[in-house]
């Protein structure tokens, strides 16, 4: 029995050295070697200075920038978490009533169906994306705000819209912080920038 | 639900149906000791571990001895990762300085009745979280405690299922194989090598690892945005291949770290069933029967389906309060439609539904989305899974532990219809092995039934140091049925080793961590243990011939019959707590009827 004991004590030591640091640091240098940027966070750089992490949602509430989902963590990237309410919670209930008259008022008193992403706060409070459609009803705010043609903003959405992977997997997307960044970028307050056009690629849903 | 749904639904299946075989005659051949391809690599490792643990390879173990190991070796793993846990504070790479004085303000202790729970819970491949991640641990206590755990749970449980295997293999044997060299193998050629892929698959996606400290920048409209970092991709890849599901971070796969897109969402899908799927082919290959494998799968894989299809519909038709409140219901024109409450949007509703429902057949406990905002009908899938004890392709090797037990029901079911003395895979079925089938079930039901109904009636008062809140009820983040559900989510996933949660629920009180605990042990060693004993019972026994009275086990008949025992002993065991939880609720939804801890009106809402 003494016997037994000792091995369960000596293979718990060798492989709490194996795969609690061998394993994870021979992740980590490979990871360092081959894949630099995103092992440290997929960091973004804009004016200079690192403005967030294209993976991880940040707050937007000013009308010349897309908004993000409602968020249960408030984009606290040390506090991921939903909110847990239930379908038959009287909060939830109250809260998305609340956020659907906040998204009308926002977006010119848009009167029609909401997207659900718009409403609802995602499952970790960090989700970087909102749907194709969100982001279209938001184009016409964004387009006044900034005072360019709501074509262009549209344009824009389309081009930075992410498609599902092979077509079938996951969801169609738009990621709100480099949309936001590549306004800035091409269409800064009072009409675009100079610069390259960015790659045209067909507007696509994914929803069949 | 939407056509690319279904086809994403059969596409995954596909995928995993086409790597049980070429998985589980490997695996065959690495627990039978035959030199495989990756033997000229990795040969060295197995051989220097059995010198540094002093084991023999040859010394054979009998079910007693095998089931000793199994726990002594669970013994130590506890211990050990208790105390790293307490003591993360003297460990290094914690940048942020948990456990110690200088640990930020919004950093949470890591209590000694929460370490019980969490050691427990790594060490029985369960991986209940009632803490956050990134608010609570170091990384080297996530990595020498966590991961460790991940790779040690999991092998065992692949150890145990390969001697229940030769239970059925062997005949007139008194043993069943060595626990410390089988564990040994199914890490080192097994466990290692697909998670060190996977983990290098993640980071190119966007997984993080590295030791940094968290970074702090200046968002665009000049806020301050704290994001955390960690050694993310070697756990998140071994989380789900070992199905233990225990997130680096406090969202789990939900968080865009762990699993940034929906290519490493599918990549994630496959790996917790893979080696289960495997296992399934490494039996018939064991057995010298590959149909009675694919009997399995195919068992597996019809329940596996109609959970999903049920979840997925269940979540794309949505929340009808919502829609009245005018949100869009239907998928289409670039907007996932359905209940997205607790779901991101890379992954909308098909890609949610689909990896709760994956997560709960497999015992893994990984989330990418939130099942306490589920539709009622839509966390039912989830719930039930864990409820017939997990068996749907199953934790690894606890899963083909379990479908094995459902084996020998079904057999004794249809021995009793037509009074023959059951067989299975050459095998008489006899009292031992149906009283030790019988407990392993009892057991876990009892668990689940009797800790939730203590949950709802003990009378603790507020302010007790067992539970602040007062009652254990009062813990949950939901009134009405949907608070019910939350408890019984809890010991159903505590006792099913699941660690997935209905996460509204306030767990990290000593009453939760303390008979979480328990529901845990019962779960992980009350199910192995007298599966061992059969197994060692089996053994011993001569292969009886084929006969025309023989029951076919590797056919249609059988794969119905076994379905309909899973389903038939799950659905008695566990509807009436059902129709107590989401089965009214998901009544009380299509009412509009609607429940709050705060918001206290009676009757109906005006803007309803």
């Amino acid at each position: 029995m003494w016997r037994e004991l000792s091995r369960a004590a000596r293979l718990a030591a060798v492989f709490t050295v194996l795969t609690g640091l061998l394993y994870p640091a021979a992740v980590t240098g490979i990871a360092e070697a081959l894949f630099p940027v995103q092992a440290h966070g997929s960091l973004v750089r804009a004016g200079g200075r690192t403005v967030g992490s294209a993976l991880i949602g940040q707050a937007f509430t000013r009308p010349e920038y897309f908004h993000p989902r409602p968020s249960a963590a408030g984009y606290d990237a040390t506090a991921s978490s939903g909110s847990n309410l239930g379908p038959t919670s009287r909060e939830l209930a109250e809260r998305v009533r609340q956020a659907i008259a906040r998204y009308r008022r926002e977006n010119g008193g848009y009167a029609g169906p909401i997207p659900a992403d718009a409403v609802t706060e995602s499952a970790s409070g960090l989700d970087p994306d909102i749907s194709p459609a969100n982001a279209r009803i938001q184009a016409p705010r964004v387009a006044a705000a900034r005072g360019v043609p709501v074509a262009e903003v549209l344009a824009l959405v389309a081009r930075r819209t992410e498609r599902p992977w092979l077509d079938l997997f996951g969801d169609p997307r738009v990621n709100v912080l480099q949309l936001n960044l590549a306004l800035d970028r091409r269409l800064p307050a009072g009409g675009p920038a100079p610069g390259a056009p960015e790659p045209r690629t067909m507007p696509h849903d994914g929803y069949r | 639900m939407t056509t690319t749904g279904v086809f994403e639904i059969l596409g995954f299946l596909g995928i995993v149906l086409a790597l049980a075989r070429p998985l589980g005659v490997f695996m065959a051949g690495v627990f039978e000791g035959e030199r495989t391809f990756l033997h000229p690599a990795l040969g060295w490792l197995e051989r220097l571990i059995y010198r540094l643990g002093g084991i023999r390879e040859d010394a054979e173990q009998r079910w007693t001895e095998y089931a000793f190991a199994l726990l002594a070796f669970a013994a130590v793993e506890f211990v050990l990762t208790y105390a790293l846990l307490r003591l993360q504070g003297l460990l290094p790479l914690n940048p942020e300085g948990f456990g110690t004085a200088h640990a930020p303000g919004w950093a949470a202790p890591m209590t000694p009745d929460l370490a019980f729970n969490t050691a427990i819970s790594f060490a029985s491949n369960t991986n209940w979280q009632a803490y956050s991640g990134e608010r609570t641990l170091g990384y080297f206590a996530q990595m020498a405690a966590l991961t460790t755990q991940n790779f040690t749970s999991a092998a065992a449980g692949m150890a145990v299922a390969i001697a229940v295997i030769r239970g059925f293999a062997r005949r007139e044997s008194k043993t069943i194989g060595n626990f410390w060299v089988d564990t040994t193998r199914a890490a080192v050629y097994v466990l290692l090598p697909l998670a060190l892929v996977a983990a290098l698959v993640f980071v190119s996606q966007g997984v993080v690892q590295n030791w940094d400290a968290y970074t702090r920048v200046r968002t665009v409209e000049g806020a301050t945005q704290v994001i955390a970092q960690g050694p993310v991709a070697s756990q998140e890849a071994i989380k789900e291949l070992g199905t233990n599901g225990g997130g680096f971070f406090n969202a789990n796969s939900a968080h865009p770290f762990e699993n940034p897109t929906p290519f490493t969402n599918l990549v994630q899908l496959v790996l917790m069933f893979l080696v289960s799927a495997g296992l399934t082919a490494t039996f018939g290959h064991m057995v010298r029967d590959p149909r009675q494998g694919w009997a399995l799968l195919a068992a597996m894989s019809l329940l596996f389906a109609v959970g999903a299809f049920v979840a997925t519909a269940a979540e794309q038709r949505g929340n009808p309060i919502l829609e009245r409140l005018g949100v869009e219901a239907a998928a289409g024109a670039g907007q996932p439609g359905g209940n997205m409450e607790g779901k991101e949007v890379r992954f909308g509703i098909v890609d949610s539904a689909l990896f709760a429902t994956v997560t709960t057949d497999a015992s893994c406990g990984a989330v990418n989305s939130m099942h306490d905002s589920y539709t009622p009908l839509g966390g039912l899938v989830p719930l039930f899974d864990i409820q017939t004890g997990e068996v749907i392709f199953g934790g690894v090797g606890a899963g083909l532990c379990g479908i094995l037990l459902f084996a020998i029901l079904a057999v004794f079911i249809a021995g009793l219809m037509v009074g023959r003395t059951p067989e299975y895979v050459g095998k008489r079925i006899e009292q031992k092995e149906v009283k030790m089938a019988m407990l392993a079930l009892i057991a876990t039901a009892f668990s689940i039934l009797v800790f939730t109904a203590l949950a709802t009636s003990a009378p603790l008062a507020k302010g007790s140091a067992w539970n602040a809140p007062g009652p254990p009820a009062a813990n949950a983040a939901n009134a009405g049925p949907h608070g019910f559900t939350e408890l019984l989510y809890a010991y159903s996933s505590a006792t099913g080793n699941n660690g997935s949660a209905f996460a509204g629920l306030d767990a990290d009180t000593p009453w939760y961590d303390v008979t979480t605990g328990v529901a845990m042990i019962i779960g992980r060693f009350l199910f192995l243990l007298p599966l061992l004993a059969a197994a060692g019972s089996l053994a011993a026994k001569k292969s009886i011939p084929v006969t025309a009275g023989t029951l076919p086990t590797g056919g249609g008949l059988f794969v119905a019959l076994l379905v309909g025992t899973i389903i038939i002993v799950g659905a008695l065991t566990f509807f009436p707590a059902l129709s107590l939880g989401p089965i009214v609720e998901q009544f009380l939804m299509n009412q509009g009827r609607l429940f709050s801890l705060v918001l206290a009106v009676p009757g109906g809402v005006p803007w309803l």
